[in-house]
């Protein structure tokens, strides 16, 4: 079957569930207490005025009518308007989305690197120390509250430290008058936090810099080039706090709704540094949470891909230790954790209500809650198929990911 | 001076339910240039011995005692890095089973240029790559399959491209183990001979893992054989297949079938191998031997050299 046969009938497929899911979900909030109508008005309303929406929000026909209409609209490509403002639902996830892609992109991040590497450490030192305690770590950050990590993170670096921001996604802003520009608001810098960020990015230079003088054979690459990125990072920070003080410095055109993006589009390390800062603690939160799975997922795959002839072989090549474990075994080791990597992604991309509550984040899963508040059926509606979508959509990717990463797999 | 010298090498594998000594007070010699069979049972401690050489004994194993030396250096007091260098290049293994030796996502290129540019880093990727090409052509395999994965080769390809791998940068041993117990005979024959045809031009020594006796007689120039982790009889082939002296040996030379005496009825050896967790006293051989009297059951028989170049563990020679 050619690949594009394949991705073919993988989105055809892919209608079926969505209906399915769609018609469930269609039942189902209808059949919840609750009234989009009644939430509709503050105060009681007159029986007249009530009907009068009920008819405008089109809630008055029979519900395989209502149904049928929807399903039209979906054809066309119309989610149709919010039951509470009106305004098309697409366009609401649309402006939604973009914070929920970043959270999503960089909490996946965070959770594959910090649980492969400590995975990748617990196999190597099996049944030591080092092991149990990652194992134990494991469980523990995985059983742990997403908002009471992220409570505590934010009473530490936020709050006492004053090292990152504590909620939202950029500095206080003022809309420009054609709406597509933030403004920051003028703030003096901060001492306390300069200082305090020297202190990590100077231990991580300093372990740098011993790193490459342990080496017997200096190379430039790949040590040099950290050293020197290290450096320049260094100063960036000073110039960012120096920037500060230069109005033009604090407005930011939106263009992709990534902040991170859309800074680096500028070319504005200032903005960029500023948009990590606040994607920061939420990042972080989510990402160590998650990262419990994938190191409890890399150490039992390692531990089997180690005991594989072919790692023996690689070490028996004079192969280094770095290209035997990552080289090898991870490589093997990895078609399970890239499929967890991906249902997890997924999941993200349907908007990390906790994680977004705690940090006012204001991403797609604070929209479907406020909207399930407000029983606003479409909006409801329409974040299933968005969601249905983005799974499939996923699901394909890594699927298409895996013949590419493992020559044995066909499609 | 010889190439490899082991000297009363002790591994143990440290378990839960007790330690287990794999490999028991080895000596031997290689010189540069020889073809050695290890002959040994399944579980005698043959393959702990061939990676302990290169010490790649796996977990929980450990070398306990002894004294390694290849060219010169000694292998035990030499630091990991100084190892990873001698590994490939100065001492290179082939393994047993070829479908599992090469990493399935890795091209065969990869697998060269890592090799090559892991012990000279200074090699291009286009120069590493003709040289790997080359050394695939001296196995039989078309260079122009160097891109191709390994499950797109049969077990007897795959296993010749291991061989390429572990001659690619001429070393001075090579140690196969079991390199053909996972192929059908025809095939069997074919990479012996092979292995045979490249260590004379390239000028290494090779050390043969096998549990068949028949296969090595006719191939090597010397035979070590193993019983139980402990040293059973080391001579030259020639000499040990018409003067056997361990009640071992001679037991295995009678195991093997013979065309012109198809009617005689072939002789095994009664019993099976001890528990490794609990050994025999004295000699390990003991409990099996016909020959077995009092003296065996309470020491070791030291390793004795009856003839010039031949040695035995046992009490029945004389010196």
């Amino acid at each position: 079957m050619g690949l594009r046969t394949y991705i073919i009938t993988r989105i055809l497929l892919t209608l079926p569930m969505i209906m399915l899911l769609l018609s469930i979900v269609f039942l189902i909030i209808r059949v919840m207490p609750g009234d989009p109508v009644l939430l509709h008005f503050e105060k009681k309303a007159s029986e007249e005025a009530m009907a009068e929406m009920r008819r405008i929000l089109g809630l008055d026909k029979p519900l395989y009518i209502q149904y049928f209409e929807y399903l039209v609209g979906l054809l066309r490509g119309d989610l149709g308007k919010s039951m509470q403002d009106f305004s098309p639902i697409s366009d609401q996830i649309f402006s939604a989305f973009p914070a929920t892609l970043e959270l999503a992109i960089s909490s996946t991040l965070v959770a594959v690197i910090v649980g492969v590497l400590l995975g990748v450490k617990a196999s190597q030192s099996y049944n030591s120390l080092w092991d149990h305690s990652i194992r134990t770590l494991g469980i523990a950050v995985y059983a742990t509250p997403i908002f009471f990590l992220g409570m505590v993170l934010q009473l530490v670096f936020a709050i006492n430290l004053r090292m990152l921001p504590a909620n939202g996604r950029f500095p206080p802003f003022l809309l420009e008058p054609n709406g597509l520009t933030l403004q920051l608001g003028i703030q003096t810098p901060d001492l306390v936090p300069i200082v305090l960020w020297f202190v990590p990015i100077g231990f991580a230079s300093l372990a740098i810099c011993i790193t490459v003088l342990k080496r017997k054979r200096l190379r430039f690459w790949p040590n040099g080039l950290i050293a020197v990125l290290s450096t320049l990072l260094v100063g960036w920070v000073i110039c960012m706090y120096l920037a500060w003080y230069f109005p033009s410095a604090r407005t930011l055109h939106i263009k992709t709704g990534l902040y991170t993006v859309d800074s680096l589009m500028e070319g504005s390390p200032l903005k960029f540094v500023e948009s990590i800062r606040y994607l920061f603690l939420p990042s972080i939160t989510l990402g160590l949470v998650l990262s419990g799975v994938f190191t409890r997922l890399t150490r039992s795959n390692m531990l089997e891909t180690l005991r594989l002839d072919f790692v023996t072989a690689a070490r028996a090549r004079g192969l280094k230790e770095g290209a035997v474990i990552y080289g090898y075994a991870l490589r093997n080791a990895f078609l399970p954790i890239l499929t967890m990597m991906g249902l997890q992604f997924a999941t993200l991309l349907g908007g990390a209500i906790l994680t977004e509550t705690t940090f006012s984040w204001p991403g797609l899963g604070r929209y479907l809650v406020d909207r399930i508040n407000f029983r606003d059926y479409t909006a409801i509606q329409g974040a299933v198929v968005y969601f249905a979508v983005i799974v499939a959509a996923v699901n394909l990717i890594i699927d298409l990911l895996y013949a590419f990463l493992d020559p044995r797999i066909r499609l | 001076m010889p190439l490899l010298e082991v000297n009363s090498l002790t591994v143990d594998y440290q378990t839960r339910r007790g330690s287990i000594r794999a490999v028991d007070d080895m000596s031997f010699t290689l010189k540069k240039g020889e073809m050695m069979g290890l002959v040994g049972e399944s579980g005698s401690g043959k393959s702990t011995l061939g990676l302990s050489i290169v010490r790649l004994v796996p977990s929980p194993g450990i070398i306990v005692a002894g004294h390694l030396e290849i060219d010169g250096i000694s292998l035990l007091d030499a630091s990991e890095e100084e190892m990873r260098s001698i590994r490939g290049k100065k001492a290179a293994f082939v393994f047993q089973d070829p479908m599992t030796s090469l990493s399935p996502v890795k091209r065969i290129s990869a697998h060269f240029v890592e090799l090559i540019r892991a012990h000279e880093p200074r090699i291009g990727k286009e120069q590493a790559l003709l040289r790997a090409k080359a050394t695939l052509m001296d196995v039989g395999i078309l260079p122009e399959r160097i891109d191709d994965y390994p499950h797109q080769f049969s077990g007897g390809m795959r296993q010749r491209i291991m061989i390429a791998l572990a001659i690619t940068l001429n070393p001075a041993l090579l140690i196969a183990d079991e390199p053909t117990t996972a192929l059908d005979v025809i095939v069997q024959s074919k990479i012996l001979d092979l292995m045979k045809g490249l260590r004379e031009k390239y000028k290494m020594a090779l050390i043969l893992i096998t549990h068949d006796l028949s296969i090595v007689l006719e191939r090597c120039d010397k035979i070590l054989v193993m019983y139980a982790g402990s040293f059973v009889e080391y001579a030259d082939s020639m000499e040990l297949h018409t003067n056997p002296m361990h009640p071992y040996t001679q037991g295995l030379l009678r195991s093997i079938p013979n065309v012109e005496l198809a009617d005689q009825k072939l002789e095994a050896i009664s019993g099976s191998p001890p528990d490794m967790l609990s050994p025999p006293d004295g000699c390990r051989f003991q409990p099996r031997c016909v020959n077995a009297q009092e003296r065996c059951r309470m020491e070791r028989p030291p390793i004795l050299e009856p003839e010039p170049g031949h040695f035995v563990r046992c009490f029945e020679v004389k010196e």
